[in-house]
């Protein structure tokens, strides 16, 4: 089981943070800061790997993490997961969060070892909802979804046209502006009394 | 109001998502805060509009704000609100934001079950998908009773991409809904062998998960997983897999033996170090599990170990810690093959990472030898002087410590040495382990009899030296130690130098600043130091010595009967007027001195740790018994429903309260060892409290040896024991010396070759001897002690719930919950479950091993017959599937493997020796043959007429087909939705009626075969009460087991308007008869407000309780229905005019009967008779008795042929017999009961239920 997941920059700031087990919010700050702590006084060149975090496990636990560029890609977990599995996973998330956020073309034409040299943070920090949805089709409620990629990007994919199908959330303020334009400025009274909010008038196309 | 619209809109243009915030927080860097708490104002604006879009964007934007910290729970409605919302991207976001803020106590978890029921049937699989996702992280032990049947359903859905998501989503159900997981099992089981690699993917990962907290359960899956991994590409499945064989070797040896091979090959073929690492993993599990007797196992050894020492030599550091990680597993079995690495591990110790650096220092435990030990510590010490964080250096500490004392000290050679490491250890700054050292110190002292000497001179130096440990108050840790002194410097005063000087020490003014347990034990101490002193002095004629001694005392302690701390107060009053009073003997030249140590005679022998634990329970004392009367709560139990038949069986309570009782048992003593942890006296493996007032018999027999004490002890902070490491060298060298002399003398004498033996190295173990003649006081335990390994389990451990026998065929009560009714008091309901649970649950386990037994017998002979039959059974099947127009999505051949697979764990018996006959045939079997095997086993079962559990089974993928099937069909037509709730109805029902009707064992038997002859045609209770353009309301009625006057009507509101509809209130216009209950305080004609609003397109259902007085007669009562229609720019009241129907059999109860029973009832002659003709009955007879059970709340009580018994019971306790019988397309119903008004109405009604169809 992987009992959470976070994503901070060199700072501690977190960019990304899923528990699979319920802390409330100043605890899940105290574990994002102890385990920035624990994580950032580490080499580059030592191992992915460390015990420790009284905060969040116990002795079953373990945090293994990935350090690229400005970001930090932990995941507790327990003795259940591979640990180099989760090395594995780890970059294979890097590589979504890395495309997806660029809203590049999905297409493995690049080896994946050459992409992860450089996740930027901003592709991250502006992006978190598409973070999350990507990373929910890889791990759900703390265990491994898929690890086929092809099948992960499609299903991505198919959400995200969904999504525009439909308007998209960023759609909505648009929206709003085409309907003021639409509505029928001449039909609303001239004379309103602004001290009467009350007055009726007569009903507006709906939007 | 206009204005409002088009301000809005206006503003909307000018909100700002959630890249506008995020850019706006990074622009805001020195008031972030301030920035944020403008930017919750205007989310809370957002959210209160009535534009989803917009409260969507103000969701998206709080789930940021979650992640930087911020409470968010406050707009945990909103995003309930925002989840409902028919839009993908919407209710996408909404999910998102419940899975990161919701939790077991969000209070609005409770209103999104018919949400997530209704996304989880969506026809849409993303938004079935987004449901699951969120659903995982927010699971409540309510959602998953309440959608564990649902989830189930999915399971089997046709999209690959649901299944796994429904798969693994199980595992979270299970964890909070035990109950469902032998249910569901099955299912699970079956999704090993999903065509898609997801979905089986999943179904592993659960399985493993399971199996990991309780793996015996699962060892009958060994032949399937084996299957699949020899089977299997996809890495991350074998991996799982792997592990999971690691958990289950333990258990079964003979399943390692078969392993070995495969994994050996694994080992030698795969490219993936991950893999490659997880086989070395489980080898070394099997090989621990597997007796060291094979004699190619240490071939296999060889191999583990080499391929690890190749990954920690690996520059990468990573397989260099993994590599650490599994030779240390090794170890514990294997500790020779790793010793022979001592070389590459201790290499490790000087690496620059900590991770690495840890796990090396776990191997260097089982490295020690008598040889070694002194040199690995002082190595440790070294380490201990480098290292930089406290952690490390802690676990440093802890881990000499353990390395020293493992085993009852059996490498130390020189006690002296360790001490003075011990003493070393002192001078750690801000260790949290102080108490560590200062228990061993005790524990030594204590048991090393022969050090004492050594250790009281050590300590006094100590005390001496307080000021250098307190000096710090972030030391505090440490202070510990001083705990430990005093106690050694007071109970060993015989062995101190200058016990005047220790005396002073320990009333120095200083002490007053030190933990309040310390000053009680220096306190007390003082007092053993006085006893000791006086002695020495009174000898000395020289009087004056001792009364300045006690002028000390009575000067120094009134310091601590000032003391805050009671227990210090209390010894030091008590102490202080003790030696006032020896003060004035004393004075009049009386001898004191041996009264005085009279005080303090005797020795301290350790105890055993868990020696209290282990004192037998004398015979005939029950330490759970009530000493008094237990307090009444358990009122409610004992009034269950009375019993009608006189033969039925008392309530089987008495077993489950001894269950109670061993829960309670163990958290007592949970709590006592919590306390002893707690309680600063209570010491582990060190004296008792209690002192042995009399001479400890064998003191004299053991050998005290003279310490030549060369090293200046007088030393404070400065490390000695470097200098035991070199005496320790010349003494060894010194020793072999002697010995080789003595050989030489020997083998002079002796001229075989026996010497050679003992000079096989002079290095050897054996060779070094104790540097003094050590007695290790071994901890007294009581007599007759009960030798017991208890397994300290958590009791909180949400896995414990899930340590259930999955082999044992499946009960009929055994069922997911479907919605149910429940009274409007909701928690007396699932209390009520679980009776009825208990109750029967222990029938069906009586007869399954009577059954068993028959089928052993049988099974040879009934085997052809039986697979004619299954034959025939999946022509039923395939029939079916084209009657519902050939599903390409479910082949054939899938269905025959669903019934296959789903009959195995319904037989422990044959699914044990199966596991025999794989474990013990050697060659691995081809999945054909095996798949024979199991099915020859599984086909004795599936179609048993006894066995009522598989017959049900199957039955049910094929309801839920049909429902996918029609789901599908009727896209996007309103009344879809309508069926299938119906449809969810039906079986819920059918379910409620399986769960009423197993606790006789024949009845059930009949229903089983009732069912398996052809699938019942959906039905529902459910019928139209009103309807009109804004709501619709359907009802049923059930009578309350509980209560005898009282009837639960259910009624299901469906929003049909695109409005929400908000303060629904129920009224009805009560009769003499039937009233509505209304909360406390109302008025008799006062409504009832509906305790939920509608969402347009969503229904959810509300319950309502009725007092009745008779029962006889059927009755309509008026009602009218209040509600408020909101739309966006008005609202409006509406009402809508209802009739309630109360039929005579909505006050009948399906219950349970003997066939025994049921004749005695019939003779018995107080029942009146009557009966009715059904003419033009076109339908099967098992399905006309089930509409009866169904519809009529009866079960079947025996049924041959084309006659059939019925009972059912009014909540009012009337019987009602049936006796069923047709030719042709007649029915004639025969009909007894105590009450004919009631049998008159129920038969009419019967009529009725017939003549519509």
């Amino acid at each position: 089981m992987i009992k959470a997941i976070l994503i901070f920059n060199n700072h501690g700031k977190p960019r990304l943070i899923r528990f699979y087990q319920y802390f409330a919010e100043d605890m899940q700050q105290q574990i994002i800061r102890e385990t920035f702590h624990l994580v950032s006084k580490r080499d580059d060149n030592v191992c992915n790997f460390l015990e420790g975090g009284s905060l969040i496990g116990g002795s079953d636990y373990k945090l293994i993490y990935r350090h690229y560029a400005t970001l930090y890609f932990v995941f507790c977990v327990d003795s259940s997961e591979s640990e180099l599995g989760i090395l594995d996973l780890i970059q294979v998330c890097c590589y979504f969060f890395k495309m997806l956020c660029r809203k590049k073309q999905m297409v493995f034409v690049e080896t994946l070892d050459k992409c992860f040299e450089n996740v930027c943070e901003l592709d991250l920090i502006f992006h978190m909802d598409r973070v999350h949805y990507i990373l929910q089709e890889v791990v759900m409620g703390g265990m491994v979804l898929e690890t086929n990629m092809n099948e992960i990007v499609a299903q991505v994919e198919v959400q995200n046209r969904m999504e525009k199908s439909e308007g998209g959330l960023s759609a909505a303020p648009a929206r709003a502006v085409s309907a003021v334009k639409n509505m029928n400025l001449p039909e609303i009274p001239r004379n309103i009394n602004i001290g009467d909010i009350n007055i009726k008038v007569p009903s507006l196309s709906p939007f | 109001m206009a204005l409002k619209i088009v301000k809005g809109s206006i503003d909307r243009m000018f909100d700002k998502n959630l890249q506008d915030l995020v850019r706006g927080i990074r622009n805001h860097k020195e008031d972030e805060a301030k920035y944020i708490s403008t930017c919750i104002d205007e989310i809370k604006q957002e959210l209160k509009q009535d534009n989803i879009a917009v409260k969507a964007n103000a969701v998206c934007k709080l789930t940021y704000l979650q992640m930087l910290g911020y409470d968010v729970s406050w707009a945990a409605f909103n995003i309930v609100e925002v989840m409902s919302s028919s839009k993908f991207t919407y209710k996408r976001i909404g999910y998102l934001a419940a899975s990161q803020c919701f939790h077991e106590s969000t209070d609005v978890i409770m209103l999104t079950t018919n949400q997530i029921r209704k996304d989880l049937s969506s026809p849409n699989q993303y938004d079935t998908g987004v449901a699951l996702t969120g659903l995982s992280c927010f699971v409540t032990p309510d959602l998953a009773r309440d959608l564990a049947n649902d989830i189930m359903t999915l399971m089997s859905h046709t999209k690959p991409y649901i299944r796994k998501k429904a798969v693994l989503i199980m595992y979270k159900v299970f964890l909070k809904y035990p109950e469902s997981l032998r249910p569901a099992f099955p299912r699970l089981k079956e999704k090993l062998e999903d065509p898609d690699p997801g979905v089986q993917s999943a179904a592993v990962n659960v399985i493993c998960e399971l199996a990991r907290r309780n793996p015996k359960n699962y060892l009958s899956l060994a032949p399937l997983f084996f299957k699949l991994m020899t089977s299997s590409t996809n890495n991350w499945v074998l991996i799982k897999i792997i592990k999971l064989f690691g958990a289950l070797t333990p258990l079964e040896p003979r399943l390692g033996k078969k392993l070995i091979e495969p994994l050996t090959n694994l080992i030698h073929s795969t490219s993936a170090m991950s893999l490659l690492y997880e086989c070395v993993n489980t080898v070394i599990a099997v090989l621990i599990s597997l007796s060291s007797g094979m004699p190619n196992h240490s071939a296999s050894i060889q191999l583990c170990v080499q391929k690890l020492r190749i990954l920690i030599e690996d520059s990468d550091q990573n397989l260099k810690y993994l590599g650490l990680l599994a030779m240390s597993k090794i170890l514990k079995t294997h500790p020779k093959s790793v010793q022979s690495h001592k070389d590459l591990i201790l290499q490790c110790l000087d690496d620059k990472d900590e991770s690495i650096r840890l796990r090396a220092l776990d191997l260097l435990y089982g490295m020690v030898s008598k040889k070694n030990l002194m040199e690995i510590v002082k190595k440790l010490m070294l380490h201990v002087d480098k290292a930089e964080g406290t952690t490390y250096r802690d676990e440093l500490l802890t881990k000499i410590i353990d390395i020293c004392s493992q085993s009852n000290y059996q490498y130390i050679t020189n006690f002296e040495w360790y001490i003075s490491i011990l003493v070393e250890l002192t001078r750690l700054e801000g260790t949290r382990h102080g108490h560590l050292i200062a228990s061993q110190m005790l524990d030594v002292a204590i048991r090393v009899k022969a050090i004492r000497v050594f250790a009281v001179a050590q300590m006094a130096t100590l005390l001496d030296n307080a000021h250098l440990l307190t000096g710090n108050m972030q030391r505090n840790g440490i202070c510990e130690v001083l705990y430990a002194a005093a106690w050694i410097c007071g109970e060993f005063s015989e062995h101190l130098e200058n016990p005047m000087q220790t005396l002073e020490a320990m009333l120095r003014p200083k002490v007053a600043t030190l933990p309040g347990h310390i000053q009680a034990v220096y306190v007390q101490n003082a007092a053993k130091l006085f006893a000791t002193i006086l002695k020495s002095q009174e000898g000395n004629t020289d009087s004056t010595a001792a009364q300045d001694t006690s002028q000390l005392m009575i000067d120094r302690l009134p310091l601590f009967v000032q003391s805050a701390n009671l227990e210090v107060q209390e010894r030091a009053s008590c102490i202080l007027q003790l030696v006032k009073y020896i003060q004035k003997l004393q004075q009049k030249d009386v001898e004191v001195a041996e009264e005085v140590n009279a005080l303090f005679a005797g020795e301290l022998n350790p105890v055993a740790p868990k020696a209290q634990k282990k004192v037998p329970v004398p015979e005939g004392l029950d330490l759970d018994a009530w000493i008094n009367e237990p307090p009444s709560e358990s009122e409610s139990e004992d009034e269950q429903p009375k019993a009608i038949f006189a033969k039925e069986e008392p309530k089987h309570s008495r077993p489950r309260h001894t269950e109670v009782d061993e829960k309670e048992l163990a958290r007592r003593r949970e709590a006592r060892k919590q306390e002893q942890a707690n309680n600063p006296f209570y010491i582990k493996a060190s004296p008792s409290s209690q002192k042995v007032y009399q001479d400890a018999p064998g003191v004299e027999h053991i050998p005290v040896v003279q310490i030549d004490l060369s090293v200046p002890l007088k030393v404070p902070g400065l490390p000695m024991s470097d200098q035991y490491v070199k005496l320790e060298e010349e003494r060894r060298q010194k020793e072999r010396a002697e010995k080789k002399k003595k050989e030489k003398k020997k083998r002079k004498e002796k001229r075989s070759g026996r010497g050679k033996k003992h000079d096989s190295g002079p290095e050897s173990e054996e060779d070094i001897t104790p540097a003094h003649q050590v007695d290790i006081v071994t901890e007294e335990m009581p007599e007759n002690a009960l030798p017991s390994d208890d397994d300290d389990k958590d009791p909180n451990d949400p896995h414990k719930a899930l340590d259930i026998d999955l082999d044992k065929p499946l009960a009929d009560s055994e069922k997911l919950p479907v919605r149910s009714h429940r009274a409007a008091e909701a928690a007396k309901s699932p209390a009520e479950d679980g009776e009825t649970e208990n109750a029967t649950s222990l029938e069906p386990k009586k007869k399954s091993s009577k059954e068993k037994r028959e089928k052993k017998k049988d099974k040879d002979r009934d085997r052809k017959s039986k697979e004619e039959k299954k034959k025939k059974k999946h022509k039923h099947e395939e029939k079916e599937e084209d009657l519902l127009g050939g599903q390409a999505d479910e082949p054939v051949v899938q269905s025959e493997e669903t019934s296959e697979v789903a009959a195995p764990p319904t037989s422990t018996s044959a699914e044990v020796s199966d596991l025999d006959f794989w474990l013990s045939n050697a060659p691995v079997p081809s999945n054909t043959q095996e798949a024979a095997t199991v099915a020859a086993a599984a086909a004795p079962e599936l179609e048993a007429p006894t066995g009522t559990a598989p017959d049900s089974e199957p039955d049910e993928p094929k309801d839920t087909e049909m429902e996918e099937t029609k789901s599908s069909k009727h896209k996007k037509k309103k009344q879809k939705k309508e069926k299938e709730e119906k449809e969810k109805k039906k079986k819920k029902k059918h379910h409620h009626h399986h769960h009423h009707s197993d606790g006789g064992g024949e009845e059930s038997v009949q229903n089983g075969t009732v069912e398996e002859e052809e699938p019942l045609p959906p039905m529902s209770n459910y019928c139209l009460l009103a309807e009109n353009s804004y709501i619709k309301m359907v009802y049923d009625i059930q009578g309350n087991l509980q209560d005898g006057s009282q009837v639960v009507v259910s009624v299901i509101f469906e929003n049909k308007c695109d409005s929400f509809l908000k303060s629904m209130e129920f009224n009805v216009l009560d009769s003499l008869n039937s009233k509505l209950q209304r909360p406390e305080g109302s008025g008799p004609h006062d409504g009832l407000t509906v305790p939920f609003q509608l969402p347009p397109g969503v229904s959810n259902e509300a319950r309502f309780v009725f007092t009745v007085q008779s029962i006889v007669m059927p009755q309509k009562l008026k009602g009218t229905l209040t509600f408020i229609v909101k739309n966006e720019d008005s609202s409006t009241h509406e009402k809508l005019d209802f009739k309630l129907h109360f039929t005579c059999t909505s006050y009948l109860i399906t219950t349970p009967c003997y066939s025994d029973a049921f004749a005695k009832l019939l003779e018995s002659g107080d029942l009146k008779g009557s009966s009715v003709r059904l003419e033009g009955v076109n339908m099967p007879f098992h399905h006309l008795l089930a509409r009866i059970c169904f519809h009529h709340h009866f079960s079947i009580v025996e049924r041959i042929d084309s006659c059939a018994s019925m009972y059912s019971r009014s909540i009012q306790g009337h019987h009602v017999c049936l006796l069923v019988k047709t030719s042709g397309q007649t029915v004639s119903i025969d009909a007894k009961c105590d009450e004919p008004t009631l049998l008159g109405n129920v038969l009419d009604e019967i009529k009725q239920t017939f003549s519509q169809c």
